[in-house]
């Protein structure tokens, strides 16, 4: 099967504005006569929920949380960004398009990247317009400030919880589609199965997670989106029940998978403190703009914060400036996060596990004064403090890497349509935009575009092409066959009665997942990966102990069913982790480095999209490439000395 | 550090709940809270008892999904998350007692899970502004001084969680309702439909069996968000002018 882009021809800047003219449009009155299902309400599914209510057509939104309110998005504090120009610093959509694309480490698609682009800037009037609070300057206007290094000030804040206003202009919208009776909303409701009639999605199976009962659910189109898998590595920023479950369903189904080894993680957040941690928390990027990064020279193993000041300054070693001496702390997330891990492998370390760098204010306080410090970033060292205890005014923070997104994802064309007529995935579900390597304040950019911008006109398309009101019963045998499944899986789950928690194979997996397809990859450590992961497959399915019953509320069964999803997932990131013998953006083989230990892209041998084709359980996945072709920019070598 | 934990067991939403004791010996200062419950619902399944139910999802602060009622006081001693809470704040040897939210509008579905969809139905009767996708002005036509934008910020960062309703004796859930009144009746978006929105939410929060307001600051005293006071009576001013006007009453007087 060839992967078709389906990117229109014709200038970069003119290919968008040709296709939505190019596409199909469905009648006014003809919209209520199709049913759409949204599958995850975060920035993503919240905004085309509700647009694709706006406009008339029947929706069924999903999420498994209590409240659409709640998707993981709201968790995103730094800000969104978007080539407004509004301080006349020399932004635009083309430099916006070409940072995204440079930033992605030359793996995205031109055409999705320019059409992103060209839509932020609308996506800041939609939320202000809904009464999103950003900050405002003085006079009024909308705030920016520079994110992630990024040379113009483009990024959209509200205070340090922008992800959470964002998703609260997005509910709101929401709320008025559902008052509306245009959207109807399903809570704690966990979808299982995507169902294909005559090869086309036409429906999904979901768990209702109070009553345990196993329900079909028919429409024309099905949006997954349902974000990322950050969780396959157990410890990540992700919130508790991110899963990649609906995803990976539907690639089962037949929906290629995308680039599932990039990964990214993030440099700044609190260090593990023990076997009970659930889960990592960040620590803004901003910070490293006035903290400065550094380990002792001579290893000191367990040095304590409070300690850290009896460190001369001679014996201290700022890595960061030192290797980089003209980006210094402000190296991308991949660099910064790979030299603490170096620091720490050669066991200068600190804290009490040495699996932890200094991230220091204490010349920025000497230099700005406290004041200063505590307007910037007041509410993150309060955070840092409520769960480490200890005062980052007075002495450094430990920070640690931590997964923290997932560039891979579904694969989907230039409508978000994946393999699977009908089926689309949208936001940090989708492979698409950020190559192999996201810039920070992208991604909340990316789930807007594509929830009120993008799918909005691409799914008309698609429906147009089908007969208004040609509506099908969840009685058929593809519903019912897929509901069997899904309830005999269940049902294997709750009988296997072995030794092991859930939690406890999860860990072991995130375990393999960080130490061998993490941080920094070699064939050897990818090749174990690989072995263990495959034992653990069998232990969890002859070893796992899910207890309580399938009638009733079960957060155990829940997890159970997410983590098989993960092992699979952890195996095709390992193949094409293997596969991929270059380093680029998130992705560090260690074979291909630079003399100096720097990353090493192979335009000529790696410059595409690997597209992974599921073909039956125990089975090799077979590799699909969709060829990038860079029409407008010219690939370089990243370079941060 | 050892504690005992009295936890509220409930199978499901019509059986009759009760106290269960736990010793747990394998506590970590480090623990938030949440985590402590992890290790104690792990070592659970393995002796083959049922593990505890609780809601969470961030264990950030900012989804508003956790919430239990720890030692008499929603989200426990501090006024932050649950899931922000740390084993640290607790001596060792302490007994914590440990509950669902309990109010009439938040029925409990599990041991200490509730159901809070009554929020979301408060705010899909008019917690928005009526704007479609595309058509709207460019961001900064609508200039906003940034004093009423920090405010309106300051009532936005509400994270529905219902400490506030759980905090409260007559289980009222003013503070959470006037959040999103404050914040749209506060900026220029939320004008044209300043009034109606008052009068809607405010039937709507009524219809789910919230309690009345008494005046006795409970809620903004045990708000992990620092939600004010000062949003009931600016909610209740608005509520006022609204019913003066009300689109009904108008209608009425009009004869039409
Ligand atoms: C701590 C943190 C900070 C961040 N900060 C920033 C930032 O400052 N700027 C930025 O641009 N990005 C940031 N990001 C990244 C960004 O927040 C996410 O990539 C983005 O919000 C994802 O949005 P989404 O809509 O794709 O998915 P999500 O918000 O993850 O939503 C997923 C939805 O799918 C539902 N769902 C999932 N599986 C199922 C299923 N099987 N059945 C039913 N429903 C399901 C969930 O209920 C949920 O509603 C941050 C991420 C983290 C972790
Ligand atoms: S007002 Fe405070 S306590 Fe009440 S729901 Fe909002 S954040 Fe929670
Ligand atoms: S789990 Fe999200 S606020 Fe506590």
């Amino acid at each position: 099967m060839k992967l078709e882009s389906k990117a229109p021809q014709g200038p970069l800047g003119e290919k968008w504005t040709k296709h939505k003219f190019n596409v199909k449009l469905v009648n006014p009155a003809n919209k209520r006569k199709y049913d759409v299902i949204v599958v995850g309400t975060g920035l993503a599914g919240a905004s085309a929920a509700a647009s694709l209510g706006e406009l008339g057509y029947n929706v069924k939104a999903f999420c498994f949380q209590d409240s659409p309110r709640r998707a993981h998005s709201i968790a995103a504090q730094g800000g969104i960004n978007a080539a407004k120009n509004y301080q006349n610093d020399g932004d635009s959509v083309y430099r916006l398009f070409y940072d995204t694309i440079k930033g992605g480490d030359y793996r995205a698609r031109e055409a999705n990247v320019h059409r992103l682009a060209e839509v932020s800037v609308n996506i800041i009037d939609q939320c202000v317009a809904q009464g999103v609070p950003f900050a405002r300057e003085y006079g009024g206007t909308l705030a920016n400030r520079s994110f992630g290094g990024a040379q113009v000030s483009r990024t959209f804040y509200a205070r340090g919880q922008t992800g959470q206003q964002l998703l609260l202009g997005a509910y709101s919208a929401l709320n008025r589609q559902i008052a509306n009776g245009k959207v109807k909303m399903y809570t704690r409701s966990e979808m299982l199965d995507v169902v294909l009639v005559d090869g086309k999605a036409r429906g999904i199976v979901v768990r209702n997670l109070i009553t345990g009962k196993i329900e079909s659910h028919s429409a024309h189109a099905v949006l997954l989106c349902t974000g990322g898998y950050g969780n396959v590595f157990f410890l990540s920023t992700n919130a508790k029940g991110s899963n990649v479950t609906a995803a990976w369903r539907a690639h089962k189904k037949g929906a290629f998978f995308g680039n599932p080894c990039y990964t990214q993680i993030h440099p700044t957040c609190i260090p593990v403190t023990g076997d009970h941690q659930s889960k990592l928390t960040l620590m803004s990027e901003s910070l490293r703009n006035d903290g400065r990064v550094w380990v002792p020279k001579v290893a000191k193993p367990g040095l304590r914060a409070k300690d850290a000041a009896s460190i001369a300054e001679d014996d201290r070693d700022y890595f960061l400036e030192r290797k980089y001496p003209s980006f210094g702390n402000l190296v991308p997330r991949d660099v910064a996060s790979r030299n603490a891990k170096y620091m720490c492998d050669e066991g200068r370390g600190v804290g009490q596990t040495g699996r932890a760098v200094f991230l220091d204010f204490a010349d920025a306080i000497k230099r700005d004064g406290r004041n200063v410090i505590e307007a910037k970033y007041g509410n993150l060292f309060d955070m840092y403090k409520q769960i480490t205890g200890d005062n980052p005014y007075e002495m450094p923070m430990m920070i640690y890497p931590a997964v923290h997104y997932t560039m891979g994802g579904l694969w989907v064309d230039y409508n978000l349509m994946t393999t699977v007529p009908g089926l689309y995935a949208l936001g940090e579900a989708n492979f698409s935009d950020h190559g192999a390597n996201r810039l920070g304040a992208s991604a909340l950019m990316q789930g807007l575009a594509d929830g009120y911008f993008v799918i909005p006109y691409t799914v008309g398309d698609y429906l147009a092409g089908m007969k208004a009101g040609e509506k099908i019963s969840t009685d058929l045998p593809e519903f019912k066959e897929a509901e069997k499944q899904v309830n005999e899986r269940i049902a294997r789950l709750l009988s296997i009665k072995g030794k092991k928690t859930v939690d406890h194979l999860h860990r072991d997996l995130g375990h393999i997942m960080w130490e061998y397809c993490g941080m920094s990859r070699t064939d050897a450590g990818l090749r174990k990966a690989k072995g263990l992961i495959q034992d653990l497959k069998k232990e969890f399915w002859s070893n796992v102990n899910v207890l309580g019953g399938s009638s009733e509320l079960n957060q155990e069964l829940e997890k159970a069913m997410r983590v098989a999803d993960f092992i699979e997932l952890g195996e095709l990131m390992v193949d094409d982790a293997l596969n991929r013998t270059e380093s680029c953006g998130g992705h560090f083989r260690e074979e291909s480095s630079t003399p100096d230990g720097e990353a090493q892209r192979k335009d000529d041998e790696f410059m595409y999209v690997a597209a992974w084709q599921y073909t039956g359980e125990d089975q090799p996945e077979v590799l699909h490439k969709e060829e990038l072709i860079y029409e407008t920019v010219k690939p370089t070598q990243r370079s941060y000395k | 550090m050892k504690i005992t934990l009295k936890i509220w067991r409930q199978k499901n939403n019509t059986s009759k709940g009760a106290f269960k004791v736990y010793q747990h010996e394998h506590v970590s200062e480090d623990m938030s809270f949440l985590e402590m419950l992890d290790v104690l619902n792990n070592e659970l399944v393995v002796k083959g008892e049922e593990p505890v139910a609780f809601d969470h999802d961030c264990r950030e602060g900012i989804c508003g999904m956790c919430s239990l009622y720890i030692n008499g006081r929603p989200h426990g001693p501090q006024q932050t998350t649950t899931c922000q809470l740390h084993m640290r704040t607790f001596k060792d040897g302490e007994t914590i007692v440990v509950e669902p939210w309990r109010a009439k509008a938040f029925p409990v579905v599990k041991d200490l899970v509730v159901d809070r969809t009554a929020f979301d139905r408060i705010q899909q009767a008019g917690g928005y502004v009526s704007v479609n996708t595309g058509g709207v002005p460019d961001g900064n036509a609508i200039p906003i001084p940034k004093k009423v934008a920090d405010e309106a910020m300051d009532a936005a960062q509400c994270i529905g969680c219902g400490a506030c309703v759980a905090a409260c004796k007559n289980a009222s859930a003013m503070l959470f309702t006037s959040a999103k009144i404050s914040q749209l009746a506060l900026l220029p978006q939320g004008q044209a439909e300043r009034k109606e929105r008052a009068e809607k939410m405010v039937a709507q929060m009524d219809a789910e069996g919230f309690g009345a307001c008494t005046n006795t600051g409970a809620c903004e005293a045990e708000c992990p968000k620092g939600i004010s006071l000062t949003n009931i009576a600016r909610m209740n001013r608005e509520y006022f002018m609204a019913t003066l006007t009300s689109y009904e009453v108008q209608a009425k007087g009009d004869g039409a």
